[in-house]
């Protein structure tokens, strides 16, 4: 490879110099790049979080799909508000620095599941919701983020529900790592237009929301069709919205939420 | 330009294409040929950190300790794949959240190291540059031919655009669900080495 005079000039303190050269040189650009993007890096993520939940509510239509545009429509109309899931309670916190993949992963900010149909294995103790409100000011839709596993790996999404929070406006998955052409199917526009209207919730408040293999029957205000070929995709789905819509996920904010607003509170 | 340099530049094109001759590279080519973006910002990526890992290894080529070559031609692709990452992540989110594992992948993509192994250690910068760009166009052709025809018939559309109306989007071509997986590659890639071999038969291997 390198020429014979080469050979002769290599030393131990000769190689051990030129990699540590290479090695800060190499840190270095890697460190300013990183440095460098990192806030263009952050406005896309948010960005791409926004265009989801504006999505998931209806509105993307209405602002378009201009990044200004969304920015100031989600600023216009969507309250980001972080709850306990268990207590159901809105608390203090900003939710523009919750992340719940990483609470998911800290062992302070989340429980182990013992039951754990959705197959995240641990789940964040606080989760944020979406209150999205009309031009009067008052909530029309409330997005609520989900995440369970698929076929290959954790996918994550937003239900919009109506102010009734039984009533299906969208179901809109954001990051899935699902087989192109099959399980991917959660992302055509076809399948997400049969979600508006399918109800969560039966008469005795089980959330029976589900994807039915060969198509939901006319009618079945809980069935959803299943994806033809992506069997499992389609059960992770069902589980993922069984499980964030009972008693372990959303179920207590729910029941609040409606209990403080039946009597004409929050506007 | 001199001859010399087109030479560089073209030859990996067809006549020593990483790919379909020196067999370098499957792996990515399986994976990222789904759409035809994909495959794009995938082949941009790759012509990026061969050339500039091209250029920077034979810049020091006669100041790397031997015994510690590889070790350090590793560290310059591994830092440019890191950039490229980043900067796809700022300007092209989209698509980096689709490539982005297959954007680390480059580090391990045979070809980068291949070529600076083989002929950046040996070669002048500025040719050595050009070697790169041509090993990473000659990849991006393949890339692209694989992606045409896996998107076309897989999904039918191009670049998202729908070309053959799928049966689920109430038209009438029924997708065929082999070409939407990786492995449905091989056959393509095949095909193509075929193809590259009945026009140029002096590629063929002696037996």
């Amino acid at each position: 490879m390198s020429d014979s005079s080469d050979k002769n000039k290599e030393t131990f303190g000769k190689t051990v110099g030129f990699v540590f050269i290479v090695c800060v040189v190499c840190a270095i650009l890697v460190s300013f790049s990183a440095v460098q993007l990192k806030p263009l890096q952050v406005a896309n993520k948010l960005l791409d979080q926004q265009t989801k939940i504006l999505e998931a509510s209806n509105l993307l239509e209405a602002s378009g799909k201009d990044p200004k545009s969304i920015v100031a429509t989600f600023n216009k109309y969507v309250e980001a508000k972080m709850i306990d899931l268990a207590s159901g309670e809105f608390i203090e916190g900003d939710p523009v620095l919750f992340d719940e993949r990483r609470n998911a992963r800290d062992s302070e900010k989340s429980e182990k599941l013992e039951n754990d149909p959705a197959g995240i294995s641990r789940q964040s103790n606080d989760a944020v919701v979406y209150l999205v409100r009309n031009d009067a000011g008052a909530v029309e839709t409330v997005v609520l983020p989900i995440v369970g596993s698929g076929l290959w790996d954790l996918m994550y999404g937003y239900v919009g529900l109506e102010a009734d929070l039984n009533t299906i406006r969208s179901v809109v998955y954001s990051d899935h790592r699902e087989t192109p052409g099959l399980g991917a199917e959660v992302m055509n526009p076809k399948w997400k237009a049969l979600w508006p209207g399918k109800k969560i919730y039966n008469d005795s408040g089980e959330p029976v929301i589900k994807l039915v293999k060969g198509g939901a029957k006319a009618g079945d205000v809980h069935g959803v069709d299943a994806l033809s070929g992506a069997t499992l995709t389609s059960n992770g789905v069902t589980r993922t919205l069984q499980f964030w819509f009972s008693k372990q996920g959303y179920g207590p904010f729910i029941e609040k939420y409606l209990a403080a607003n039946s009597n004409g509170g929050m506007k | 330009m001199s001859s010399d340099a087109k030479k560089v530049l073209t030859s990996p094109i067809v006549d020593n294409n990483p790919i379909a001759l020196q067999v370098l590279g499957i792996c990515s080519a399986l994976a990222v040929t789904s759409s035809m973006a994909n495959a794009i910002v995938m082949s941009l990526a790759v012509i990026l950190v061969t050339a500039f890992s091209n250029l920077f290894i034979s810049m020091i080529r006669n100041f790397i300790p031997s015994s510690v070559r590889i070790i350090v031609q590793m560290a310059i692709i591994a830092s440019l794949v890191i950039v490229v990452d980043q900067v796809l992540k700022a300007f092209s989110y989209q698509l980096s959240k689709e490539l982005s594992v297959f954007v680390g992948l480059i580090i391990t993509n045979c070809i980068v190291m291949g070529r600076a192994e083989a002929f950046a250690m040996k070669e002048k910068p500025v040719v050595s540059f050009l070697d790169g760009i041509g090993n990473g166009l000659g990849y991006g052709a393949i890339l692209i031919t694989v992606a045409f025809f896996r998107e076309l018939f897989g999904f039918g559309t191009l670049f998202g655009i729908e070309i053959l109306p799928l049966i689920q989007n109430d038209g009438w071509y029924q997708a065929n669900g082999l070409l939407v997986l990786p492995f449905s590659s091989f056959f393509i890639i095949g095909l193509i080495i075929w193809a590259i071999r009945q026009w140029k038969p002096e590629q063929v291997e002696k037996d």
